[in-house]
């Protein structure tokens, strides 16, 4: 055991460099972003489904929604609450939540998810009409 | 193990005590506040037109020149933000002109009758009743519409491979082989562009018949095309086929077109 010392400044040196992220970001954690809702939608008060459900499950939801509407052919959703909205993400989604950058993009850019709906699908109809 | 008969059954009678554990806790979680949203419902749209098998004629005695045909592929153009490339080997189509030979080829007689020959012919996705593209598909992301026939993209599922461009004896797919979104003059904000890397073609309108619109080059050509359930003895286009003589491309290689021509 005459190597001890560089053992154990070994394993030391080991765990400090491991550590080194999680000490190092201590209490810097980037803030959880502020949406922002656009007049409409404050006005609507209500989302297809509740704003628990929306936050946690919209992609769910979405996925649901393309299946149908594309594979099927039906566009009607009627919410538990009785309300019927026409599926579609441009018309009915973005038409309220027509702010992408506070609304969609503020969430999606601070958990990292980068979704490519916008590839195709038009972010803001009354932008552009 | 001690196994007497006394064992046994108090084994029994623990057992089936275990089995009414669940419908209690399923109680208590209920009465905790969990209770369950009534299911949404998914449904059409009650202006929906429906079909057994959407189908199309075109008469083609009235397109004497290309301006007739102008207009029909402008309004599809428009409303599915078609883009406009200038390289033809880039070029999206949905529907277009073009010759007789082309159109029809191994039909087309010697010694024509000029006119016909130099008629424009229409020509835009068949929707085949037995289509090779579908056949053709890996990803199942075009598809035969069960409901009313229509041959239909999924442009979220296409992975680009292009077996449906080589299967498709009419060339009536187009791949994107650029973002198209720079050449689309005007961006129609109600449907959605694509991207580069999927295929795209007419999807008979799929979008408008779900609300109960009629196709917009149908709706365009003032009667030059009309649009209908082929399946219906009583529908316009069963009369008009029944009442002239039509031909359908390529019909020897058995794939059943839904666009029919009157010439």
């Amino acid at each position: 055991m005459k190597d001890k010392k560089f053992i154990i400044g070994g394993v030391i040196i080991f765990l400090i460099i491991a550590t080194f992220p999680f000490w190092y970001n201590q209490g810097k954690a980037a803030p959880v972003p502020e949406l922002e809702l656009t007049a409409k939608a404050k006005a609507a008060k209500v989302c297809v489904r509740s704003t628990e459900y929306m936050k946690a499950g919209h992609m769910q939801l979405l996925d649901v929604w393309r299946d149908s509407v594309v594979r099927r052919g039906d566009r009607i959703y009627v919410s538990p609450s009785g309300k019927e909205y026409n599926m579609s993400l441009s018309k009915t989604c973005l038409d309220c939540h027509s702010n992408k950058a506070e609304f969609c993009d503020r969430c999606h850019n601070y958990a990292s998810v980068r979704p490519y709906c916008w590839n195709c699908h038009i972010d803001n109809p009354k932008e552009k009409t | 193990m001690d196994s007497s008969r006394r064992r046994v059954l108090q084994l029994l009678g623990l057992s089936s005590l275990a089995l009414t554990a669940t419908p209690v806790l399923n109680a208590f979680a209920k009465e905790a506040g969990h209770t369950e949203e009534p299911e949404p419902i998914i449904k059409p749209d009650k202006k929906a037109l429906t079909a057994k098998q959407w189908a199309m004629v075109i008469d083609t005695r009235r397109f004497k020149s290309a301006a007739d045909v102008e207009p029909l592929a402008a309004v599809c153009d428009t409303i599915h933000n078609v883009p406009h490339l200038q390289n033809k080997r880039h070029e999206i189509k949905w529907i277009w002109e073009t010759h007789y030979h082309n159109a029809f080829p191994g039909e087309a007689g010697r010694f024509l009758s000029e006119e016909v020959e130099h008629r424009p012919f229409i020509v835009l996705c068949n929707h085949c009743e037995n289509p090779p593209c579908v056949r053709a598909c890996p990803t199942k992301a075009t598809f035969k519409r069960e409901s009313d026939g229509i041959v239909l993209m999924d442009f979220h599922r296409c992975i680009g491979c292009r077996f449906c461009m080589a299967a498709c004896p009419f060339g009536a797919r187009s791949f994107n082989y650029r973002d198209p979104r720079p050449f689309i003059k005007k961006i129609n904000s109600q449907y959605p562009t694509r991207m580069k890397g999927v295929v795209e073609k007419c999807n008979f309108c799929a979008e408008r018949l779900a609300v109960g619109q009629m196709p917009a080059c149908v709706e365009a050509s003032g009667g030059k095309l009309t649009f209908g359930d082929l399946y219906d003895p009583q529908s316009e286009v069963r009369e008009l086929i029944r009442a002239n003589y039509t031909i359908r491309r390529k019909q020897v290689l058995g794939t059943e077109p839904s666009v029919y021509y009157i010439v």
